[in-house]
């Protein structure tokens, strides 16, 4: 015992004395349209107690019926982080008492999880920016279970639970499913646990929405993490875990952990012992306090749950919808960048935009990749960035970003001439040969109009025929740019000159 | 040796939230070692290798589909609350936090 | 225009003659129950069957039944029969207590699917009977409102925990009921009161608002004054119900058809040898010897079976109930509805939950509670609960041997005739030995009846006949059962609950 307060350790010397091991849990609210067990409406913000029924109030004599979607969706997220799909499996009842928990048990799985043993690959960057590291995560197991309803605490000052003199429950979350996804321990990660620990998260949160099988919003709650923490000194036995809720978001998550291991390497540095407890995450100052510390861990005397039958996915469906499973996004992203050649940074300001998906309809459509990069990273996001909307919010279709391409290879336009042509596109005149038409945008290539410009210019300007009959052909530069602003840039430049010295008598030496 | 003492009793009835007197506890710790000296009987039964059965019929994937249908009113689903304040159920002050 | 003998008698008439009178228009819906809630007045004072008698709306809809008549439309096998309820199913709008303290004045917002099936039947029910406690017991004597009394002597209990709904229907109270059964609540109280009792296969009756006690045991089933009227009363109520995921999904079996063959020739018939003799009163097990020498002589074959993993029974069902109940009774907690002790601002969630729970719940109801969290409690666990889930297994599959040698099993339905009021209170395991022929096919799922087969000897009270059937199979305790019934008709001329002692 000692009597000595501990320190908070700065975290690069915490990490000097000790390894970190961390373990990750976080639950993913489905966007089923119905419950769990019954059929209650599952949309966000309707009026409390509104979205309620017998069962999901646990009133006597209520009996719970699995929902389907529900299945299919947690057997979509395990084949997405590569799980054994159990062939039989029971749901099973956790007891415990709280008020917010109406049967005062939670449906839920135990000993036979309907997904085991998968794994997520995470990728961070080096802190020396000499690269990035790849981190494979192991997945313990993902199961299904059912959220509580909401509490709110009256009569304090702070709105929390310590303090308030009484608390106020709306059922309407309750029975909204949920999937718990638990990692192994992992190990080894040393100063770059933060890092991936916020990478798993945001890693996870990505596959999820790419399934579509929750909106995955940590701020509305549709995303929650805990994290557990542990330090031990190298070579030696892992040390007592703490475990971190109130994890908001993917910032919290990083700040969570790394605030926990120094808070943890203080304690252990003055010879002090750490207590396995669940901490609160405080947003505001970046630091965990103690939550409730348990006397004795909680029995929650786990048995098969009696009012369902065990769930068989034939093993046939699972093999279909394996093949649902889309690509991982991170591993999506690195094809996509080798494959256009850009840099892992280029594809993280293009995910970053937001237009990533819309390069790759657009490099699906035919358009080539650097093409596709510099319209939607370029004029287009100006445009929405201008018109406060998101990129994708634009009515620019793939096929418009093909047909700009081929009438800027063909002559038709220049790339100024087709700023003007997405102009008339987004403000909804039509496709791009309409705008064109419309608005008289094509490049002038008619040789007689040309030469017209070409002599009035030459008129206004005398010594430049001087200049280039006498060798310094660099001189049309001037004409032709007179000609350009002439034509208010829909002549073609290249053809301009060609004419121009052509006209002079003058060989091109270009 | 007692199948269950009086102590194992009251961490029971903390457990089951029943907050007994100690009459009770005497009582009732009497009566669960008769009973639980009787059941455990079933220990005498060799079953190393027998599975258990926790549905007696042997049914599968029963489910529904998900289509969100209309519940209770909040009326209703307050009808027999204790306390209501707010449209929400007024429960006593939670001293832990969770 | 009633016929006014019948009149008189409507009480006394079985279901199926009612309702064909009803039909007939020799008789309207209203004269029916108005005479049943008459004779509730007359008699339930002493039988004290019903905790709540609703009136109104029984009278409304019998009301209702005779305009459907009126008007034409084809009526219902059972309608403007009426019914008694055990107070452990939902009906809204109506007080439903299950027995306990804990319920007392809770009206639920909605209806069992027991209900809903019963309405759309036209059935009219007159109110709710009393039940142990949430179903935990024998007797009848756990009710926090007041025990039932046996028709038959009303010093003595009418058997749990469906006493109410037997009682009723042996009192001429209603000629149907809805009893549960979770290890023998419908069967036994059959069995003292000299009544018909059916726990149908697990999952053929929908549980949806069947407040539960063990989820994998409970069962509602029909109670009736002969065979034929519990088969439609039990092909009324049951079939499969999507709001269960434990029901049936398939048709019930044709048991009317059954009980109208009333047929045991060539049946094979088993005697279950752990389930008779010593812990069997003299006079249970006199009448049930002859009840096997009648079927044989009404063509059936018998046979000895051995299920040796029976004696077994008792020990298990008392860890998985207990087990099951305990977590089913967790959501009793004054939160949100029922009884709330002791909120006065000051105490804390844990507290008042602990309160209302002490106040609320009866000395049976704690015992089992905490015997059910023991038994699930990490450590424990595998000696108990896991273990007396595999001693379940070893049971199916004695039931399912027995079968390939019988096609009905049988034995007594209870070792004693109906004990004295007060006589098992102060010793749980005296009562818990009531249950310990009717156990055995509630922990196994397959179906089981009570009828009655004569009075004892000994004290000229009921004795009843279990007959006992594989699962999917209930229509051969009809058949079986139909045929008893009517032999004993014969030789007795009547029922013998006509020899019940007048009220």
């Amino acid at each position: 015992m000692t009597t000595t307060t501990p320190q908070i350790v700065d975290f690069d010397e915490a990490l000097t004395r000790y390894e970190p091991v961390l373990g990750l849990e976080v639950h993913v609210e489905l966007g089923t349209e119905s419950k769990m067990f019954c059929a209650c409406p599952t949309a966000f913000g309707a009026p409390p107690n509104t979205q309620v029924c017998p069962v999901c109030l646990a009133m006597p004599g209520a009996l719970p019926v699995i929902n389907e979607r529900a299945v299919e969706s947690i057997i979509r997220m395990g084949l997405a982080l590569h799980c054994d799909i159990a062939e039989w499996c029971r749901m099973a009842r956790k007891n415990y008492f709280y008020p917010d928990m109406p049967k005062n048990f939670q449906i839920s799985q135990y000993d036979e999880p309907i997904c085991t043993d998968g794994y997520l690959d995470v990728t961070v960057p080096l802190p020396d920016g000499s690269g990035t590291k790849t981190v494979r995560i192991e997945i313990e197991r993902v199961h299904l279970e059912e959220d509580t309803g909401k509490l709110t605490h009256a009569g304090g000052s702070t709105g929390r639970i310590h303090g308030a003199d009484y608390s106020l429950v709306d059922y309407n979350r309750a029975g909204i499913p949920l999937v718990e996804i638990v990692t192994k321990p992992i190990v080894g990660t040393g100063e770059l646990a933060p890092a991936v620990a916020k990478a798993y998260v945001a890693e996870l949160r990505d596959i999820m929405r790419e399934l579509g099988v929750s909106d995955v919003k940590m701020e509305e709650g549709s995303l929650r993490c805990d994290a557990n923490v542990s330090l031990n000194r190298p070579g030696d036995d892992w040390g007592t875990r703490t475990e971190t809720k109130n994890v908001n978001s993917l910032r919290s998550v990083e700040r969570a952990v790394r605030s926990e291991i120094e808070r943890q390497a203080g304690v252990l540095d003055i010879g002090g012992s750490i207590t396995q407890e669940t901490r609160h995450f405080h947003e505001d100052t970046g630091v965990t306090t103690p939550g409730r510390s348990k006397e004795q861990a909680e029995d929650y005397r786990y048995f098969p749950e009696p009012d369902l039958v065990p769930i068989a996915p034939d093993q046939a469906w699972v093999e279909q919808l394996r093949g649902t499973i889309p690509e991982q996004p991170s591993v999506r992203r690195s094809r996509l960048a080798d494959e256009w050649g850009i840099g892992a940074f280029e594809m993280e300001s293009l995910v970053n935009a937001g237009v990533l998906p819309l390069v790759e309809a657009s490099v699906a459509a035919g358009v080539g990749p650097d093409a596709a990069r510099k319209w939607w990273a370029g004029e287009l996001l100006r445009v929405s960035n201008e018109k406060g909307i998101d990129p994708a919010e634009l009515p620019v279709a793939p096929a418009d970003i093909v047909r700009v391409e081929e009438l800027i290879d063909s002559g038709t336009i220049n790339d100024k001439l087709a700023r003007t042509v997405f102009d008339g596109i987004i403000s909804g005149e039509g496709d791009a040969d309409a705008v064109i038409a419309a608005r008289g945008l094509a490049v002038v290539s008619d040789d007689s109009a040309l030469m017209v410009a070409i002599e009035r210019a030459l008129a206004e300007q005398p010594d430049v025929a001087e200049k280039i009959r006498g060798g310094k052909v660099a001189a049309a530069g001037a004409i032709v740019g007179a000609v350009m602003k002439a034509t208010r840039g829909q002549a073609d430049a290249g053809k301009v000159r060609s004419l121009l010295l052509a006209h002079l008598g003058v060989e091109d030496a270009q | 040796m007692a199948a269950i003492t009086r102590d194992q009793v009251a961490h029971l009835a903390r457990l089951a939230r029943l907050s007994l007197t100690d009459d009770e506890l005497d009582h009732y710790a009497e009566q669960l070692d008769v009973i639980l000296t009787s059941v455990a009987r079933v220990g005498e039964v060799a079953a190393d290798d027998v599975p258990p059965t926790s549905h007696p019929l042997p049914l599968v994937n029963v489910t529904r589909p998900d289509v969100a249908k209309p519940g209770l009113t909040a009326d209703d689903a307050l009808s027999g609350a204790p306390a209501v304040e707010d449209e929400r159920f007024r429960v006593p002050r939670i001293l832990d936090e969770e | 225009m009633a016929n006014s003998a019948l009149e008189a008698d409507l009480v006394r008439q079985p279901a199926t003659v009612l309702a064909a009178a009803i039909a007939a228009g020799d008789v309207s819906a209203r004269e029916v129950a108005q005479a049943h809630l008459d004779r509730i007045e007359q008699v339930d004072p002493a039988v004290h069957a019903f905790l709540h008698v609703d009136t109104d709306a029984a009278l409304a809809s019998a009301d209702a039944v005779d305009v459907k008549r009126a008007a034409g439309a084809t009526l219902g096998s059972l309608a403007g029969v009426p019914l008694a309820l055990k107070d452990v199913l939902a009906m809204r709008g109506v007080p439903t207590t299950c027995g306990s303290r804990i319920l007392e004045g809770w009206r639920p917002p909605y209806d069992s699917t027991v209900v809903d099936r019963l309405r759309a039947a036209d059935v009219v029910i007159l109110g709710k009977t009393n039940m142990d406690e949430f179903a935990m017991g024998s007797s009848t004597e756990h009710s926090a409102y007041g025990p039932t009394r046996n028709p038959w002597d009303l010093d003595r209990i009418p058997g749990g925990s469906g006493g109410g709904s037997a009682a009723a229907v042996a009192a001429f109270e209603a000629p149907l009921a809805i009893g549960t059964d979770t290890g023998g609540s419908i069967r036994q109280p059959a069995a003292v009161t000299g009544t018909v009792g059916v726990k149908p296969t697990y999952g053929g009756v929908s549980r949806y608002g069947l407040v539960a006690l063990a989820s994998s045991l409970d069962q509602a089933g029909p109670c009736a004054r002969t065979v034929l009227d519990a088969a439609h009363l039990h092909a009324v109520i049951g079939g499969h119900d999507p709001r269960d995921s434990t029901s049936i999904d398939q048709p019930v079996p044709d048991v009317v058809a059954a009980a109208e063959r009333a047929d045991v020739r060539g049946m094979r018939v088993g005697l279950v040898r752990q389930l008779d003799g010593e812990g069997y009163a003299p006079g249970v097990r006199q009448r049930f010897a002859e009840a096997v020498e009648l079927l044989t002589h009404l063509g059936a074959d018998v046979v000895e079976v051995d299920c040796p993993h029976f004696e077994y029974a008792l020990g298990a069902y008392y860890l998985i109930l207990p087990s099951e109940a305990s977590s089913n009774l967790a959501r009793f907690d004054g939160m949100r509805y029922g009884l709330r002790a002791n909120d006065d601002g000051d105490a804390s969630v844990e507290q008042v939950m602990s309160n209302t729970r002490e106040a609320g719940f009866g000395p049976e109801v704690k015992r089992r509670i905490m015997l059910g969290t023991y038994a699930l409690s990490s450590g424990y666990y595998d000696a108990y609960y896991g273990q007396a889930q595999k001693v379940r297994t070893l049971i199916q599959r004695d039931f399912q041997s027995a079968f390939d040698k019988a096609d009905v099993l049988i034995s007594p339905t209870a070792p004693t005739t109906a004990f004295r009021l007060g006589e098992k209170l102060d010793d749980p395991l005296a009562m818990y030995l009531n249950d310990i022929a009717t156990i055995p096919v509630n922990l196994a799922g397959n179906a089981a009846m009570s009828l009655p087969i004569g009075l004892s000897p000994d004290d000229g009270l009921p004795v009843g006949m279990q007959i006992m059937a594989p699962a999917m199979a209930d229509d051969r305790l009809y058949q079986a059962g139909a045929a008893v019934e009517g032999a004993l008709f014969d030789r007795w001329g009547h029922l013998l609950i006509e020899e019940a002692p007048a009220l």
